[in-house]
């Protein structure tokens, strides 16, 4: 049986050939993956910052290398380039600094944080005045540079650049909590177009800092079962009470699958399709009769050309949200009808927490590893299941299932909504 | 691509420091003699800004008062300029069609709380560093508004225009100070040449009048700290550039959805391409946009084009842009070069956009602008360019060019 270079659209088939994953629970596929597949929690309580006065308390965040100052920027791009690196490396794509295409990475917002600022504040170069015309006298005196890479929302997707020699200009998306999903769609869209033969993906964020929090918090978002960590992302139960705030980054090399057959590139598994919808309802609430969700699922199914029936896991946003949860179950009822029943579903986020910006790309990888072991990772913390919501939860522990295709979903605040269709090698 | 789907503008939404919609725009920056720009000198010294027009009303196109006070003045006037470019293609609430819609924005972050930002300043200049922390936590938590944090969120520009205008196909936002005005509309034309899109809109919002953007800015060391000066004219002084208040939207629509619908186009985007050097080197820029005309050169028409530069006045980005600009050659000559940032500021994510829009003006008005500046940089030109050149070199990263063309009767746009 010969292995189409095309899809059935007559576009080219866009492959995965390398992979990387830095997480709470670990750094590298290779302990990311024992990790999930028995049922650890990346999830504890928060000690980079003082959390007194503060409803929510834990997260799941990166250690970064002891010599190392937190900053979003800082650790969201060591832990970008770490991913990318163990992508690339698998890939065995290019040459050292030369990655043969453009870098497409979500990252977290850019802005100063309160360490910063308050080190501008007491600068000696402004103290004449106050508030932030203070803080302009001493960015003014020139010896603050540094900073600027903190708020240039070019920096993260430059610096990554440099250090892999990627190929014209980088995208730095944002599509909130899609945006890691949205960097795989414009890839393949890139590829299949034949504006590129190879690309990396990356989503990364690693903005647990006390604004980061607080933000979040303040949105009724977070769960605040702050007393037993690992225990308090609990998707698709009757008890959820919101997401955990996490850290985390995943990388792609995405290639069309003629480029990576021509340098007998392993493939790790197949981009079949991605779909797109706008939601247009609230900023953080999704249409009450689900159709933006329902759109992009469907737009993605289309994309792939892949029935319900060809669905066989879904890897689902999952954030253990009350909101979420319950539209995302009513979106995937609505496309897949009757094949639901028979679909595994499980959320990375009972684990991991969720990654934000990242998580598109993070879930991505793992959508990728439970295709190539045939294990699904469990929804841990699923004692009680949410009665309304008709799901085959993989709950607890890990299920051996023959997977060939996955739907992974990501959804975001602004009414950001972007679905993949990931498949096995052709 | 042969087969590649004609990308025509068929909208512009305009807000800046001279005004609302494209009229206001063209009398201003049409009239003959140097324009003098709309600049304040007095609320941020040692800066300037280019602010917004004065009396600014969103309310014909954002009604809801619970809509606005969810979005700051980048968003409003962001939304605003999408409205006006979305009813300027006639189809502003024709819900329908924009729910098939795609929108791709270049954002940069919200709009900071300042005063609760030097509010907590002042007070944890008091604290031990163990107190600091216990207090910036209670203190944000009583002070921080949730939409605020909405607000700071890049996307939410997308997700007001979404909410209000009901454009939603799909949304993507991109960031990357200019250059990603840029790539927004390089993602959104080759969407529409391969036919993956019919109709975009696309665009960005900047609001200068913030301490907390103007802090970014001067970080990095790119502000102008000295009495306004065309941009051509800031090298010798060190360069630098003049933050202006800006909006820009417009509809990009595949050639045949709008000639079935019978929308006319102001121009068609004949081609464009970015591309980013590491800026190592003196004429690295230079090297870098010269690969670009290569790569789009060949796009359009072999007519000779005027130029609307988007130079900023950092340095050395705008004198190896000049410098490439000047070593065009004779094959596709260069005349009428203007910095349109003299006139309306920089407008950072959402000064190339305002560029395509004055591009896409001219082309429909049968005519261009005259000189920014008194200089033999910006020379009066007397032929009407079929043709407009619209460069986008980041102040720090990122170099890109369009090409802008008049559609041309046979094709069926004559307006």
């Amino acid at each position: 049986m010969t292995r189409a270079l095309t899809d059935r659209q007559g576009r080219p088939v866009i492959v995965v050939t390398g992979m990387g994953l830095v997480t709470s629970l670990g750094w590298g596929k290779s302990q990311n993956w024992s990790r999930l597949i028995a049922g650890h929690s990346g999830v504890t309580p928060i000690t980079r910052f003082p959390t007194d006065g503060l409803r929510t308390t834990i997260a799941g965040t990166i250690e970064a290398a002891a010599s190392s100052t937190y900053s979003a920027f800082a650790l969201s791009l060591a832990i970008a380039e770490a991913a990318a690196d163990e992508a690339i490396t698998q890939a065995g794509i290019g040459s050292p600094g030369r990655f043969p295409g453009p870098l497409l990475i979500a990252t977290p917002p850019s802005e100063l944080e309160w360490p910063q600022l308050r080190k501008l504040y007491e600068a000696a170069a402004g103290r004449d005045k106050s508030g932030y015309e203070r803080l302009l006298g001493a960015a003014r005196s020139g010896t603050f540079s540094e900073l600027a890479r903190h708020i240039e929302f070019a920096s993260i997707a430059d610096a990554v650049q440099n250090h892999f020699g990627t190929t014209g200009e980088p995208l730095s998306i944002c599509t909130a909590c899609a945006s890691g999903a949205s960097t795989l769609q414009m890839a393949a869209e890139r590829l299949r177009r034949g504006d590129a033969e190879a690309a990396l993906c990356v989503g990364t964020d690693a903005t647990v800092h006390p604004e980061g929090l607080i933000r979040f918090s303040l949105l009724s978002a977070l769960s605040t079962r702050n007393d037993v960590p690992e225990q308090a992302s609990r998707p698709f139960t009757r008890s959820r009470d919101g997401f955990v705030i996490a850290e985390g980054a995943g990388a792609l090399v995405l290639e069309t699958y003629a480029h990576a057959k021509a340098r007998g590139a392993a493939i790790l598994g197949v981009v079949r399709g991605a779909g797109e919808k706008a939601d247009s309802f609230h900023r953080t609430r999704s249409k009450p009769d689900g159709s933006a969700m329902i759109g992009a699922i469907s737009k993605a199914l289309r994309d792939a050309d892949a029935t319900p029936e060809e669905i066989d896991h879904v890897n689902a946003h999952g954030t253990s949200t009350p909101e979420n949860d319950k539209m995302e179950a009513l979106s995937l009822a609505a496309v897949l009808g009757s094949r639901l029943a028979e679909v595994p579903v499980t959320s990375n986020k009972s684990q991991l927490g969720h990654t934000l910006i990242a998580a598109g790309a993070v879930e991505a990888v793992i959508a990728f590893l439970t295709i190539g072991n045939g294990v699904i990772p469990p929804t841990i913390n699923h004692n009680d299941p949410d009665p309304d919501l008709h799901l085959d939860v993989v709950a607890s522990t890990a299920r051996a299932a023959q997977v060939r295709t996955v739907l992974s979903n990501s959804f975001g605040f602004g009414g950001q909504n972007v679905c993949l269709v990931l498949a096995g090698e052709p | 691509m042969a087969d590649a789907v004609d990308v025509w503008v068929t909208g512009i939404g305009l807000v800046s420091s001279l005004g609302e919609g494209t009229e206001a725009h063209w009398s201003a920056l049409s009239s003959a003699g140097v324009t003098v720009p709309r600049i304040d000198v007095d609320r941020f010294p040692p800066y300037c800004v280019h602010p917004l027009a004065d009396g600014l009303n969103v309310n014909r196109l954002i009604p809801s008062k619970a809509d606005q006070k969810q979005m700051g003045m980048w968003q409003r006037q962001g939304v605003h300029a999408a409205g006006l470019a979305l009813e300027d293609a006639g189809v502003l609430g024709n819900e329908p069609l924009l729910d098939r819609t795609e929108l791709v924005v270049a954002a940069g972050n919200g709009e900071r709380d300042e005063a609760l930002d030097s509010r907590i300043l002042a007070s944890l200049a008091e604290r031990s560093a163990d107190e600091a922390g216990s207090a910036l936590n209670a203190t944000l938590m009583a002070g921080l508004r949730p939409t605020l944090y909405l607000g700071e969120l890049s996307n939410l520009l997308a997700g007001n225009i979404q909410i209000v205008l009901k454009v939603t196909g799909s949304s993507r936002t991109l960031k990357g100070e200019e250059i990603a005005g840029l790539s927004a509309f390089e993602d959104a034309a080759r969407r529409i040449e391969t036919g993956d899109a019919t109709m975009v809109l696309v665009g960005g919002s900047l609001n200068a009048e913030r301490h907390d953007i103007l802090l970014g800015c001067e970080l990095g060391g790119n502000l102008w700290q000295q009495p306004f000066v065309p941009v051509w004219q800031r090298a010798e002084a060190g360069g630098g550039f003049v933050l202006g208040s800006a909006a820009a939207f417009v509809v990009l629509e595949a050639a045949p959805h709008a000639e079935a619908r019978g929308a006319k186009p102001y121009a068609r985007l004949a081609g464009i391409g970015a591309n980013r050097a590491r800026r190592e080197a003196k004429g690295d820029i230079q090297t870098s946009l010269a690969g670009v005309l290569e790569s789009i050169g060949s796009a359009g028409s072999r007519a000779p084009f005027a130029v609307l530069s988007g130079a900023s006045g950092v340095e050395p980005a705008t004198s190896e842009e000049l410098a490439f600009l000047r070593s065009i050659g004779s094959e596709r000559s260069a005349t009428g070069l203007r910095a349109y940032g003299t006139a309306l500021g920089h407008a950072v994510e959402a000064h190339f956009p305002l560029g395509v829009a004055l591009a896409c003006l001219a082309l429909h008005r049968s005519g261009f602008y005259p000189p920014f500046e008194s200089s033999d940089i910006e020379q009066p030109i007397e032929s009407v360019p079929d043709s407009i050149l619209v460069t986008c070199v980041g102040h720090w990263r990122g170099e890109g060019l369009a090409i802008v063309e008049r559609v041309s009767a046979a094709a069926g746009g004559a307006v």
